[in-house]
């Protein structure tokens, strides 16, 4: 079992807390010159995101948490599971909905995409920054209006919804920021 | 090229640190305080299990880099040098952070025939005279141990258990995964919920509990107290202060117990400082003595949060 001591903290650091996966977001080392060090921190828990404080002596071990995060290739979505593939060793990972969460409703077959992987299972899924999607539904463009301010929602191919400008068309492909879930501009097919 | 050549201090501060230091050095000559050296790399080392010294390697064996010149200067004092001040660089392993870096910088002086009390009133002139052009100073606040545990933290130190203890950490914020003796519980809740509650100004805590006097004598009383000090500045640790313990069967007993601590704690042992168990059965006048900070001081003058802002080059830069 590996382990860390608290001398090794920084933020980053993936550990095991309560027989959960967490990452160190802050470590502060504290001391009174003569008395106890205890090293402050604030952890993130990986599987359920809620961020918690814990205080520990300087100097105890913790469990290390063996997480890494992976590059893969999304394939298909099987009506219960999303699966992945490493593309340098054709590795197959199935990640259930519990794991892929709102990530779901960018990943479109073939894209790359970040998974986090522990102790060998997916634990979480992360979309590219950006994605490009085709849009399946949308009422239909108003020609000339490429300065008024005014959106429509559109439904994209994944099924994602997102507010596009007026003069957007169907079938045309967007380019996405995941993070915000905002259209950032046309891409030219 | 690569960037980390570079100092972490800002010139302006490094002139407000140059200023200081003299400054301390002009209060002392004007006391009558006579500055010395004593060696940094010593055969004998620190017994306390909270403290870490660095080893080195000599062709005479392994020896300890001191974590504060305590040692040597009583053994002057024992031989008659009267007061005395010192500053120097001291060294501690493992306290690396914001507030701490290995190698440090420590004023350290001890008067003759002066209790802890006395000594207070001493700080607060010296930081008067330091800090004249920084911040305005107003008088330092002083709480016994007891009185500062109780207003800032709820807890009474006559009655405080393991038990409170962990339900006051709590109540502020601090969860604890690992079990604490009362004492560790008391020193935790000193440094993060007393302390940071100290955040205004400077601020004396004295009158420990004898479990911590470390190198202070204990008063006889009910409770016995250990005549000890610490000074907060802004919530801040910046000095530790002792009316010294004296008694050389009293310190041979005390080292004897922190040994045993460290075996318990599967610590290095150390080699104990005969030669300052010599100096005290031969006879350490009267006297207190004081620790503090430099390059915190500096951090407060300067007004800037990590230590690593008040010393030409930090930990990771060195």
């Amino acid at each position: 079992m590996a382990t860390y001591s608290t001398n090794e903290f920084k933020s980053g650091l993936k550990i095991i807390l309560d027989g959960d996966p967490h990452t160190i977001l802050e470590n502060e080392f504290v001391k009174p010159g003569k008395g106890q060090a205890f090293n402050r921190v604030k952890v993130r828990n990986l599987k359920t995101n809620r961020v918690l404080d814990r205080t520990f002596k300087s100097g105890d071990t913790v469990e290390a948490a063996d997480v890494i995060d992976t590059e893969m290739q999304y394939l298909y979505n099987d009506g219960e599971f999303w699966h992945f593939m490493m593309p340098d060793t054709f590795e197959q990972h199935a990640a259930p909905k519990a794991v892929v969460g709102d990530a779901a409703r960018w990943l479109k077959e073939q894209d790359m995409c970040q998974i986090t992987l522990y102790n060998g299972e997916p634990l979480a899924v992360s979309p590219p920054n950006f994605v490009e999607l085709r849009i399946i539904q949308t009422d239909p463009g108003v020609r000339g209006d490429t300065a008024a301010g005014g959106t429509k929602p559109a439904k994209l191919e994944t099924g994602a919804m997102v507010k596009v400008p007026l003069f957007i068309e169907e079938g045309e492909v967007l380019r996405i920021d995941t993070r915000t879930g905002e259209y950032v501009s046309r891409v030219k097919t | 090229m690569r960037a980390d050549w570079r100092p972490t201090v800002s010139v302006g501060i490094l002139q407000l640190r140059a200023r200081m230091l003299s400054r301390v050095r002009a209060f002392f000559a004007a006391r009558g305080v006579m500055e010395v050296e004593t060696p940094a790399l010593s055969q004998a080392a620190t017994i306390d299990p909270n403290l870490a010294s660095f080893t080195v390697p000599t062709a005479e064996g392994e020896r300890y880099l001191h974590t504060s010149p305590e040692f040597p200067m009583k053994r002057l004092l024992a031989a008659g040098s009267g007061d005395i001040y010192q500053i120097c660089k001291a060294f501690r392993a493992d306290e690396m952070g914001r507030h701490h870096n290995p190698e440090f910088s420590l004023l350290e002086w001890y008067r003759v025939g002066y209790d802890h009390i006395a000594l207070m009133d001493e700080v607060e002139a010296l930081l008067d005279e330091v800090f004249a052009d920084a911040r305005a100073l107003g008088s330092i606040a002083r709480f016994t141990y007891r009185e500062a545990l109780m207003r800032y933290a709820g807890l009474d130190i006559l009655t405080a258990t393991a038990e409170t203890c962990r339900a006051c950490a709590s109540a502020h914020g601090i969860e604890v995964r690992d079990e604490l003796g009362l004492q560790q519980w008391l020193e935790l809740l000193m440094s993060q919920v007393v302390m940071p509650a100290c955040a205004e100004g400077f601020t004396f805590i004295y009158d420990y509990p004898p479990e911590q006097a470390a190198l202070a004598r204990i008063r006889p009383g009910n409770p016995p107290l250990a005549e000890r000090f610490e000074l907060l500045g802004y919530g801040l640790e910046l000095a530790n202060g002792f009316h010294e313990l004296a008694d050389v069967q009293e310190q041979r007993a005390r080292f004897e117990r922190e040994l045993g601590i460290r075996r318990e704690r599967d610590l290095p042992t150390v080699p104990v400082d005969e030669r300052l168990l010599a100096a005290l059965e031969h006879g350490l006048p009267d006297c207190s003595g004081v620790a503090l900070g430099l390059d915190r001081l500096v951090m407060l003058a300067a007004d800037v949060d990590d230590i690593a802002q008040a010393m030409a080059f930090s930990w990771c830069g060195a």
